[in-house]
């Protein structure tokens, strides 16, 4: 019986102490025909060894992929130490801080993250983390339709240069609340938003916030300054979603705007860039952040620093009656979690790289995309979908379905990117293509010459295999 | 344990207080018994000057530790003062909830639609009879 | 280090300027009209320094043209430290803590038993880790989630589940979302009500209020249970559903489930389970054959995926035939032997997505392979002995003078004790003794919940605890008991060896300190 301590005399013990014959008496208080039958579908138990074997082959039918896609999930080394510490059974296996006491290295590793967290995005609240950056732009929609003093409007303004899937998260969580989303398109020249893109969508009414995602979902860079001033000019709350890594290079969303102007109001994004692993798509955090005058409307949990009974200073969960009054307010949030392993991660990871190594790999990042734009451009049929500055992704036009040509790529041990064709139409046979500091030059080299054989190939990688 | 109630304001069941000023404005704020369930006050907001209210909408926020509470106004009309000192001492709520603890005044609009209230014994007798 | 500061000191003041962890930086990338190609050897820039690293970090600035309006001014105030700094650092920190590896801790509606080395080994392993989720569909992972979603629809005796939502609280709010596209769909919006028990987990009514609904209370009956006469009252054309969980949050069966059932279906409305307490039934009875319509799972808690300091979890949610078309995506699906996610297309009136991807695959994955070793009897032990251990501690602790709030029932997997006397008698509560139990080595039980029971103390052991963990338990609490009586001082001013003693949750407020901001 895995993970059972119990001899049969313990059992014996036991349940003389408790005054019952056998184990099955202790559930003499579930009527017989709610009794389950045997679990017949589910397999019999194995020991480790065989699980581990069957782990590892089923691994194995996965094997390696070079992988050359974004859109969301980023690849990047992680450090050896990220993932020693944070499977630590003492962080590993811990539970909420609720008794901060007995959670003081939970805690202060909690209050170190939201300090680095407020530190990338030029704020001053974060919050401990939420679910994973769709939700996180979810609730920070909820969150500006809350705060927004000037304006009662439940409708937010989400640009289709935001990551599609976001806008059908977002859609998910919030529509029982009356909450709407405009979806305006950007311009087909840059693959970026513009003011007067925008403009025209205020015909239809008020909003609540406006949505920017920087880099947006192309990895092109917007003129944030911009578009905070006229959505601030026009009462609405600048949700800004950002890259951490890209927050390394570019102005920081406290930043944004005129000169002397407040800057975005609520900042979110996708954590797992900062040393969480692709693993197929989760676990991954989002992280959230916003000025001290909206912290009593940021959802989850916030830590903050304190003192004890000896005025020793200590960490301690904090605001807490807050969530409870978010429950009950205009837009309802009922999130009471945070991804605390996975926040152990990051903090870890932006302890080892500090400011100057973010820099470098990002710097890294938007150079290495740059060569494997270039690499691949020079191939006939593949152009580059825009002529804007990225940072590290960039969508490629090609002559032919994309479909195709990427399973082509497949085969040959590469994931070329990802098929636009679904959530964009309007770009033609487009896909997205990233290179992190993790794509050496043979890596590029690899790519583009795969992609060559696959176009130039009988059937040019044109028809379905 | 024991409550304070007044016998010249008005209550809410809400646990809100009125009083009517000489000036015409009411003022409002919150009960003995309110404060005493929520325990040490951390947080007020209250509405700016110049806020319509109607009767029974949310207006201002109290939070404790523990709970953060939503107050009504009684009364319709627009918030002619606010008490400011709040901000750096929400605990005045916890000492003098019916004196320096007030919330707001508020100029009671011409078509009052608020009401009735109940007199000090009454509203003795429903907390006793809830708690 | 003085007296009175913190026993780990921040990050940020272990920090000082120029300081770096080196290897950790990637190569420079070559510049314009550099010699050298750095394609060939990831170390070769290891031992750039600082000025260099500046120079090569700006031209590959420059090289990708950001435009000057764009470029972040300063540096973030990100710690400068040493790759052992760090290391010891977080490791210090990690010493501080209370956790299932290094403590009992029986907190209740938690279920905190061991989490197995091998889930987290055999997930971690590299082809799964390096897999981006827009790669071609890997088909030893889905393999792994389609047998885990099969799995859980055995357990629970639903005809559908889906891995996707994140947490407990997400598939609540996919459950109840789902029964109201259900009475949507069948042009019965006006059900809007949703019943729920008193005693009820507190996310209960924002949940509902989320899905556009109201929460309807109901109370309970003196031996615990939903009292059905109060059911019947209140069920009718306006109910949605109904929220329950069984065994109940105060611990005990609601053996007249059944009748609950044929309560709220007659009014029309649905039944949904919150699965929290699974952990007491598992293999013993099923959510499905109870009359659920759907069920959200805590994998985070039965399944014995890993608590990480406050996640993440994973809220699975399965489903009656009822619900099957409107469940979250993206489900895994199985075509002529090859698996494949199941997305808009496949599920046209599916609530739609709640996650970026797919939900914590990582998390599924951990869960699959408890599973797998648990096998289909050591299911049915788990919550034998989950019962057992509970019975025993209870049987135990009642004979050493403690209170249980429901002394003629059955503990489940979990049982509560009222310290409401004692806190009358000696004045102290209930989170005085939770207090004083860390100083005995013991992760205090949930003390702030079930709202219904004053001074309570909400206890769940689980099946992976021995005999004598549990006696030392009783042991500790004889001791408080008779500090109780003879030394009350010392639970109030609890605990004594923690590093520190209880903190200043109004100071915590009222001078917000959320976050280290660097000298001006």
């Amino acid at each position: 019986m895995p993970f059972i301590p119990h001899t049969p005399a313990d059992v014996s013990e036991m349940l003389s102490v408790i005054g019952a014959g056998c184990i099955d008496e202790l559930f003499d208080e579930i009527p017989e025909a709610l009794k389950a039958a045997a679990l017949d579908g589910v397999p019999p138990g194995r020991c480790e060894m065989e699980v581990a074997r069957l782990m590892t082959e089923r691994a194995a039918a996965d094997g390696r992929l070079l992988n050359f896609i974004g859109a969301g999930a980023y690849e990047h080394h992680i450090p050896a130490p990220v993932w020693a510490i944070a499977t630590r059974g003492e962080f590993y296996s811990a539970y909420t801080p609720y008794q901060a006491e007995a959670s003081q290295g939970t805690l202060q590793l909690i209050y170190e993250y939201q300090s680095m967290i407020c530190a990338l995005c030029g704020m001053e609240a974060a919050n401990a983390s939420l679910y994973d950056g769709a939700s996180a732009v979810a609730e920070a929609c909820l969150m500006a339709i809350r705060a927004n003093r000037g304006s009662e409007s439940r409708r937010i303004l989400m640009p289709r240069t935001v990551n599609p899937t976001y806008s059908k998260v977002a859609q998910t969580i919030a529509r029982h609340q009356g909450v709407e989303f405009d979806t305006p398109a950007f311009d087909r020249l840059t693959g970026c938003m513009s003011v007067e893109a925008l403009q025209s969508s205020l015909g239809s009414g008020s909003y609540a916030a406006l949505v920017i995602q920087q880099p947006n979902f192309f990895g092109n860079l917007e003129d944030v300054d911009a578009l905070t001033d006229w959505a601030h000019a026009n009462r609405m709350l600048v949700i800004a979603v950002v890259n951490p890594i890209s927050l390394a290079l570019y102005k920081p969303p406290g930043d944004w705007g005129s000169e002397g102007k407040r800057g975005a109001d609520i900042v979110c994004g996708e954590g797992q860039p900062l040393g969480v692993p692709l693993a197929c798509g989760g676990p991954y955090f989002g992280f959230m952040a916003t000025r001290l005058s909206h912290v009593r409307q940021m959802p989850g949990r916030i830590v903050g620093r304190t003192v004890d009974t000896q005025g020793r200073p200590g960490f301690t969960l904090t605001l807490q009656a807050r969530e409870q009054h978010i429950r009950r307010s205009k837009a309802t949030s009922n999130i009471c979690t945070n991804q605390g392993l996975l926040v152990t991660a990051a903090t870890i990871y932006l302890s080892l790289l500090g400011p100057e190594g973010l820099e470098r790999v990002a710097a890294a990042c938007a150079e290495r995309t740059e060569r494997l734009v270039q690499a691949l451009t020079c191939i006939p049929g593949v152009a580059a979908g825009f002529d804007t500055p990225r940072f590290h992704e960039a969508v490629l036009v090609l002559d032919r379905p994309v479909a195709p040509l990427l399973a082509a790529l497949a085969e040959r041990g590469i994931a070329g990117g990802l098929d636009l064709g679904a959530s964009h139409p309007e770009l033609g046979h487009s896909m997205l293509v990233c290179a992190t500091e993790t794509k050496l030059d043979q890596d590029i080299e690899a790519y583009a010459s795969a992609m060559r054989s696959a176009i130039e190939s009988p059937c040019g990688g044109r028809g379905a295999a | 344990m024991s409550e304070n109630v007044p016998d010249d304001l008005q209550y809410t069941r809400s646990h809100e207080w009125v009083r009517n000023l000489a000036n015409g404005q009411v003022e409002i704020g919150i009960t003995d018994h309110a404060q005493q369930a929520l325990g040490d006050l951390v947080f007020v907001e209250v509405p700016e000057v110049g806020r319509e209210l109607k009767a029974g909408e949310a207006c201002a926020v109290v939070e404790s530790v523990k709970a953060a509470s939503d107050v009504y106004s009684p009364v319709s009309g627009r918030v002619a003062e606010r008490n400011s000192t709040l901000s750096e001492q929400p605990e005045l709520l916890n000492s003098d909830p019916y004196g320096a603890g007030w919330l707001i005044r508020v100029t009671r609009s011409a078509t009052p639609t608020e009401g009735p209230f109940l007199k000090a014994a009454e509203y003795a007798q429903f907390v006793k009879e809830a708690g | 280090m003085n007296d009175l500061g913190l026993i780990e000191p921040l990050i940020f003041e272990l920090s000082k300027p120029g300081r770096r962890a080196p290897s950790q930086f990637p190569p420079l990338p070559a510049g314009p009209g550099d010699g050298a190609r750095a394609g060939a050897s990831a170390g070769a820039s290891a031992g750039a320094r600082a000025g260099d690293a500046n120079h090569a970090a700006a031209s590959a600035v420059r090289g990708t043209q950001i435009p000057r309006q764009l470029r972040r001014l300063s540096r973030p105030h990100l710690p400068e430290v040493s790759e052992l700094q760090v290391v010891r650092h977080f490791t210090r920190l990690s010493q501080l803590n209370f956790s299932i590896d290094s403590h009992f801790y029986p907190l209740g509606s938690c279920t905190m038993k061991y989490n197995p080395k091998a889930c987290n080994t055999y997930a971690m392993l590299p082809e799964f880790l390096s897999r981006h989720p827009f790669a071609p569909e890997p088909q030893g992972f889905l393999a792994c989630m389609y047998e885990l979603q099969e799995m859980l629809r055995e357990i629970t005796g639903m005809q559908g589940v889906s891995l996707s939502p994140m947490a407990g609280a997400q598939g609540e709010f996919a459950g109840v979302a789902m029964i109201r596209a259900y009475h949507q769909r069948r042009g019965d919006g006006a059900r809007t009500e949703i019943i729920v028990p008193q005693a009820a987990h507190g996310t209960n009514p924002a949940t509902a209020a989320m899905c556009g609904c109201t929460v309807r209370e109901i109370p309970c009956d003196k031996s615990g249970g939903v009292d059905l006469e109060a059911l019947e009252a209140a069920a009718g054309p306006a109910t949605a559903g109904i929220m329950l969980t069984n065994p109940s949050t105060l611990g005990v069966f609601e053996h007249r489930i059944a009748e609950v059932a044929g309560i709220v279906h007659k009014a029309g409305g649905l039944l949904y389970y919150d699965g929290a307490n699974l952990n007491a039934i598992l293999g013993k009875v099923r959510p499905g054959d109870m009359g659920f319509d759907v069920i959200h799972m805590n994998l985070h808690k039965t399944f014995s995926t890993p608590h990480g300091g406050g996640g993440p979890g994973s809220g699975a949610v399965g489903v009656g035939p009822r619900l099957l078309p409107f469940l979250p995506i993206p489900l895994v699906g199985r075509e002529d032997g090859r698996y494949r996610w199941l997305t808009e297309s496949d599920v046209p009136d599916s609530i739609g997505r709640l996650s970026g991807f797919m939900g914590n695959a990582g998390v599924n994955l951990r869960a699959y392979i408890y599973m797998r070793m648990l096998g289909r009897q050591g299911m049915v032990r788990v919550s034998e002995f989950a019962a057992l251990n509970a019975n025993y501690l209870m049987k135990r602790l009642t004979d050493l003078g403690y209170e249980a709030a429901y002394p003629a029932r059955r503990a489940s997997h979990e049982f509560i004790i009222t310290l409401k006397s004692e806190s009358r008698l000696f004045e102290v509560t209930a989170m005085d003794v939770a207090k004083r139990l860390l100083d005995f080595g013991v992760h205090a039980p949930t003390t702030y919940f079930p709202l219904l029971v004053p001074e309570c103390l909400l206890i769940e052991p689980t099946e992976t605890e021995t005999k004598e963990e549990l006696d030392h338990f009783c042991a500790a609490m004889q001791e408080i008991r008779r500090e109780m009586q003879q030394e009350p001082e010392k639970l109030r001013s609890a605990p004594h060896t923690m590093p520190v003693r209880r903190l200043d949750d109004v100071r915590a407020v009222k001078q917000l300190d959320i976050a280290w901001k660097p000298a001006p």
